[in-house]
């Protein structure tokens, strides 16, 4: 990745707004201790989590937390990084479309039913 | 003795509907999802096509959470400053038949999973099945944490990501090129604003589509669905085209929220909701097949996915095919045989519906994005330069249309245009 295009996003702010149960314990995805630079550099294009970040130094960075569990780096990872664990249940993301805003409505009126 | 007569393994579209139709006919099911509620995994863009819906539970519109009907149709050729869009608005949207809705799955997936209880499916939420049982080569069960739970028939609709399917039958999970990475913000607008933003009726909205420089020139395109008091944008980009682009696709996603066209839409929204899916774009030759002793594939994990490029659809898919996989699962129990043999009906069944019809004669789309480059860059600025021609006035005298038009023809090159569009027709 050559970076040309500056970052002005803020996902980690985005994240913040889905519901996670992080299991502190276990990482479902753990980074290899030099990954390739290359490789590293197209995770961090397609992760939409931006868990796979390069630092100001230019060191590869990494954080399992925020995951969304799309499943991008699956199909791109290795050796760059390890995926492991499964996919356990009822930890990490779920999606609820919002957090307050979206109840499901209790009625609806569509025009013309 | 089996433990179940079938287990599905997935609550998205295609589980509930598979679980439904066999608890309908009287057999014991078990539906195992990740979750802990359905729907709490599932991510789509947002737009429902209903007939398939319709044809399991005829008066869904009474009770489904849905957003709203989809009644006007834009699709954009997006260039960095200007869009040449496509609307469409007709009548037949509002007939039965072409019906089609916005649906956010963290609402609409509990509602099909509530469908499938009622007529007596049993379901495990917040488990993951990590491993299929076999036994003989057949598959005869799952293992979900600590439990092991058999059936005579295993329904695997675990999704695009599925990790049972290399284990169910002979294929492995698609490759980078046949995936593309979606992302997805929800935003939050009052009801009123989204109608009139999108000139519709409050309950009706719209569907709008882009290509271009929605993801600056990469393979893949934008979206934009209205809901109730929320609107769905986001992009998708294929996978193997995006490893090497200069942006990271949370950047392109915020850069295309930010696009003169696009911005007006969702001014003022707050974002609720950002999350990420992976799509299965590589078409009808990606599938695996779809049965194997003792199990069934349907819906994502089978890669029931197409993208026409101004249509794109799986949710229906999945609903059609979890209907046919639940009721071939019925019949081959009801003849004491779910081999793949006793369950080949399945697959014939579908090859005489829309989902597998549709998904070969799409199967050159794929190929052919992949091959026309020019569609995401070089058509969307060569349409906005001809619209420049025709709308822009500044009181220098006029050319002809055809004096302004040909060099833009010109730019391309003929023989280029020509060939584009004789592959998209056939592609299509």
């Amino acid at each position: 990745m050559s970076g040309s295009d500056p970052i002005t996003v803020n996902v980690e702010e985005y994240l913040g707004l889905n519901k996670y149960e992080v299991d502190e314990d276990h990482a479902h995805i753990t980074l290899a201790d030099h990954p390739d630079p290359a490789g590293f550099g197209q995770l961090v294009q397609v992760c939409p989590a931006a868990l796979y970040t390069l630092s100001a130094t230019g060191e590869p960075t990494f954080d399992y937390a925020g995951c969304l569990e799309c499943g991008t780096c699956r199909r791109r990872a290795r050796p760059q990084a390890r995926l492991g664990g499964g996919l356990r249940a009822g930890r990490r993301c779920s999606f609820r479309c919002g957090p307050r805003a979206c109840p499901a409505p209790a009625r609806r009126d569509v025009a013309g039913r | 003795m089996a433990d179940f007569d079938a287990i599905v393994v997935g609550s998205g579209c295609a589980g509930p509907v598979a679980a439904y139709e066999l608890a309908k006919a009287g057999r014991s099911v078990l539906v195992v999802e990740r979750g802990n509620v359905c729907g709490a995994k599932n991510v789509s863009g947002g737009r429902l096509y209903t007939h398939s819906l319709r044809a399991v539970f005829p008066d869904f519109a009474q009770s489904a959470p849905l957003e709203r009907r989809i009644v006007r149709e834009r699709i954009s050729m997006l260039a960095s400053d200007a869009a040449t869009t496509l609307d469409v608005s007709d009548e037949l949207m509002r007939d039965q038949r072409y019906e089609s809705y916005s649906v956010l799955r963290a609402r609409f997936d509990p509602w099909l999973a509530g469908q499938a209880e009622q007529a007596g499916a049993e379901f495990i939420n917040g488990i993951a099945v990590e491993s299929l049982l076999k036994q003989d080569g057949r598959v005869s069960g799952v293992r979900a944490g600590e439990d092991e739970i058999t059936a005579d028939v295993v329904l695997l609709c675990d999704g695009v990501n599925s990790l049972l399917v290399p284990q169910a039958v002979d294929a492995g999970r698609p490759t980078p090129d046949q995936v593309a990475v979606g992302i997805k913000h929800v935003i939050g607008l009052p009801e009123k604003v989204i109608s009139d933003r999108s000139l519709c009726a409050d309950g009706e909205g719209m569907a709008w589509l882009f290509v271009g420089d929605a993801t600056q020139g990469r393979i893949g395109g934008g979206f934009l669905y209205t809901n109730r008091d929320t609107i769905s944008i986001g992009l998708v980009a294929t996978v193997s085209d995006l490893v090497d682009a200069d942006t990271p696709i949370y950047q392109l996603l915020d850069d295309f929220k930010r696009h003169p066209s696009v911005a007006p839409m969702i001014a003022g929204g707050t974002v609720l909701e950002h999350s990420g899916h992976l799509v299965a774009e590589g078409g009808y030759d990606a599938m695996p097949p779809l049965v194997g002793d003792g199990v069934l594939l349907a819906g994502e994990s089978a890669l029931m996915c197409v993208n026409a490029g101004y249509t794109v659809r799986g949710m229906d898919f999945a609903i059609a095919a979890g209907q046919q996989a639940g009721r071939s699962a019925a019949a081959a129990l009801e003849a004491g045989d779910t081999s793949a043999t006793g369950l080949a009906g399945y697959r014939s069944a579908l090859e005489d519906s829309f989902v597998l019809k549709d998904l070969k004669l799409l199967r050159r789309v794929p190929r052919f994005m992949e091959n026309t480059p020019r569609i995401f860059g070089t058509y969307p600025a060569l349409a906005r330069d001809a619209m420049r021609s025709l709308f822009l006035v500044d009181g220098t005298p006029m050319n002809p249309v055809r004096r302004s038009m040909l060099p833009l023809a010109r730019r391309v090159g003929y023989l280029n245009l020509a060939r584009d569009l004789s592959r998209g027709v056939k592609a299509l």
